[in-house]
């Protein structure tokens, strides 16, 4: 069925659902490339009337509409129609403006989540600006917990991300305690390995666990290798506190991951029998981002950021402990600049949280983008106000193994400090009984603090 | 091995390239780190943005013995060229017939700018004059070098099939880093075709004074090369091929669009 509209005499029409979120989308270099985007201003604004008034009902049905994709019934399997029953006769404009209403509490919207398809919530985020996404991700609390307790209110966890180009042990360990030392690390010590050998997995987990034991750190670790090495390495009795994947939101981009559902199925099982969380922890960790798809040549015609929350569908099957968009890494073919990245950051956090996700941001740019550092002030001071669960950092703000820009271990600092927003609290306390962070005092040297850790053999 | 009782100072930057906090931990960077980095971002920004210097490289080719043609991508300009990978690796009818009289050849050999023409400037025409020595004294016909602006890997394809090639070696400027914006990448694929995917190309990376030297760069290349021709594979398939038997260090296959995931 088209989707029409008449604006200053002209007609627009828009042959379905998934061309109108297409068309209706801000502008993004990805949609262009993808030959999606609307022909100007003046279309994109003919798209966000219509889709304005089109009732959230319309998106309950196949908009992807490819035949036998496993995301696609994934998402019809989730979908539990009763709880969306409080705005269900709305329509897209009217969900917009109920989200942003004083008297509808974040409570409320959390309420929603699995009776919200991606498709839904893609459509709203595409008619609200910066402000509301910041006005209504506030209001949610998603909430989970490990060792430590993230996504309260008020607090932003970061992750520590101590990468290395050959994956050394000391050097790992290096730029973990760089971080630790200054209260980076409550969300996670993740470490994306460089090889995807099994060894090096069994191995980055154990230095990470000498970490966390050594110094009793309120925290969790993961080795962000793929899912099979991760469901081997546990069959080895590796200490694997979080199982990691990558997901995206089709079939075929996930087969670009070499990841099927069952797989995960498996891998999600395999962690809960570990013992290693508390009980009714949350166990699993997936990076996500803008772009995926399409690169992948398995958007099926559908704009990128429709495709995104798509991936949070399969994320929330499995309850994950994290869940961050990777925004600004996968280049200016598909986020341009810094404008553009901001933006999608913002629609990635509020997305998430609208499907129920436990949403951080890797705030980042490539240096073939149009963006630099302070872009990236600006995005992680507006995911601060917006109530991001976590952000993820980095030595001095330059990963030196994937070669990108992300946030830097200072940044915590200016978080807790400036922004007034403190780590997970148990992490919180943990910084208080050693001293990180307080004026005064002294803490170990890099050098000192890396010949005290006792690293296991290499 | 457990770890040494001291590590000083000098000993954690042969560990690590990380920015490490060695002085105070405060609220920001120091002035002196904060001005380093953004002098460092400065720096990939100009190689990204940066255009081959045609007639310098034509000259220096001239000068080396070998002739050359140019030809520039659909994606025409710079700016299109960084927003539009695809237009980067299509090949316009007129630069097509720039090339029309030059072949048919065993090998093509371009030089394209990729993300950092300051690649190629720097290193570019010595490891091309190596590389075409090695491969003519080996009985291969190379013809000229093609000098590719607005470049993406995959347009050596397209150049290798208005050549008549059956091997195209494609040089060009890999995706700056904030510590290195002069890494030469060399792509060597058999028998291209406008469909090839990365996983048909083998990848030599991060061709540069502080990282693989030309010398080690040129005798990979030929040994891939040769590969390919006695074994009519490429990619994955040839480096499969090659870990049963004896593998050339460096031939590995060509990364797919870089992902964090």
């Amino acid at each position: 069925m088209a989707y029409r509209t008449i604006i200053g005499g002209t007609q627009f029409a828009f042959a379905s659902l998934k061309t109108l979120l297409a068309k209706a989308s801000p502008e993004r270099s990805g949609d262009i490339l993808a030959g999606l985007a609307a022909d100007g201003p003046l279309e994109r604004l003919a798209a966000q009337h219509c889709l304005a008034d089109v009732p959230l009902s319309d998106f309950a049905d196949d908009v992807l509409e490819v035949d036998g994709d496993a995301v696609t019934d994934l998402i019809a399997a989730q979908r539990r129609p009763d709880a969306l029953a409080p705005v269900s006769s709305l329509t897209v404009g009217q969900f917009r403006d109920w989200l942003l209403a004083p008297d509808t509490s974040g409570a409320a919207i959390a309420d929603l989540a699995w009776g919200l398809t991606p498709e839904m919530v893609a459509a709203v985020s595409k008619i609200m600006r910066a402000q509301d996404l910041i006005a209504v991700s506030a209001k949610i609390e998603i909430v989970t917990r490990f060792r430590s307790t993230i996504g309260l209110k008020g607090r932003v966890s970061t992750r520590n991300q101590p990468n290395h180009p050959t994956d050394d042990s000391r050097g790992i360990a290096l730029s973990a305690l760089d971080g630790l030392l200054m209260g980076a690390g409550d969300a996670v010590i993740g470490v994306n390995p460089a090889t995807d050998s099994l060894p090096d997995y069994i191995r980055i987990c154990e230095v990470l666990e000498v970490i966390r034991t050594q110094l009793a750190i309120p925290t969790q670790h993961c080795c962000l290798g793929h899912v099979s090495t991760a469901l081997a390495a546990m069959e080895q009795a590796a200490p694997v506190d979080l199982v990691f994947q990558s997901v995206a939101g089709s079939e075929k981009a996930n087969d670009g991951f070499g990841v099927t559902l069952a797989m995960l199925d498996e891998a999600y099982e395999a962690v809960g029998k570990l013992g290693r969380a508390p009980e009714g922890a949350n166990l699993m960790y997936f990076e996500t981002g803008q772009g995926a798809a399409l690169s992948a040549e398995a958007h099926h015609g559908m704009d990128q950021q429709t495709m995104e929350v798509r991936a949070y569908g399969v994320a929330r099957r499995y309850r994950p402990l994290l869940v961050n968009t990777v925004v600004g890494f996968i280049g200016p073919e598909y986020l341009a600049d810094g404008k553009q990245i901001i933006r999608a950051g913002l629609e990635d956090l509020f997305c998430g949280k609208m499907m129920g996700l436990p949403m951080g941001v890797d705030v980042c740019y490539t240096n073939h983008s149009y963006a630099d550092q302070e872009d990236m002030d600006v995005l992680m001071t507006t995911l601060a106000a917006a109530g991001v669960n976590f952000l993820i950092t980095v030595p001095g703000a330059d990963d030196i193994m994937l070669n990108y820009q992300s946030l830097s271990f200072h940044d915590a600092m200016f978080l807790r400090e400036t922004l007034g927003k403190p780590p997970a609290p148990e992490f919180e306390a943990w910084m208080a009984d050693t001293g990180i962070g307080q004026p005064g005092v002294v803490l170990p040297t890099l050098d000192t603090a890396l010949a005290q850790l006792k690293l296991p053999a290499a | 091995m457990s770890s040494p009782d001291h590590i000083s100072r000098t000993d954690l930057a042969g560990l690590t390239q990380a920015r490490l906090t060695l002085g105070p931990r405060g609220r920001a960077l120091d002035t002196a780190s904060s001005l380093r980095f953004a002098l460092d971002h400065a720096q990939a920004r100009e190689a990204v943005l940066s255009e081959l210097d045609v007639p310098s490289l034509q000259q220096a080719l001239d000068a080396t013995g070998h002739t050359s043609r140019v030809v520039t991508s659909a994606a025409g300009a710079r700016d299109m060229f960084i927003r539009r990978p695809d237009l980067g690796r299509l090949l316009p009818d007129a630069d097509r017939d720039v090339l029309r009289d030059a072949g048919p050849v065993d090998v093509a050999l371009v030089l394209g700018d990729g993300l950092s023409a300051i690649a190629v400037a720097l290193n570019g025409v010595a490891f091309m004059d190596a590389l075409a020595r090695r491969l003519v004294e080996g009985g291969l016909r190379v013809g000229p070098v093609v000098l590719a602006r607005q470049a993406r890997v995959a347009l050596g394809d397209k150049i290798a099939m208005a050549l008549g090639a059956t091997t195209v070696v494609m040089a060009l400027g890999e995706r700056p880093g904030l510590s290195a914006a002069d890494s030469l990448g060399i792509y060597v694929t058999h028998q291209p075709s406008a469909n090839t995917q990365d996983s048909g190309r083998n990848c030599i990376s991060n061709v540069r004074e502080a990282g693989t030297s030309i010398a080690d760069a040129v005798r990979q290349t030929e040994n891939l090369i040769r590969a390919m021709r006695e074994t009519g594979l490429s990619g994955v398939t040839l480096s499969q091929s090659l870990a049963a038997t004896a593998v050339p260090a460096g031939a590995r296959d060509a990364p797919g669009i870089e992902t964090k995931r």
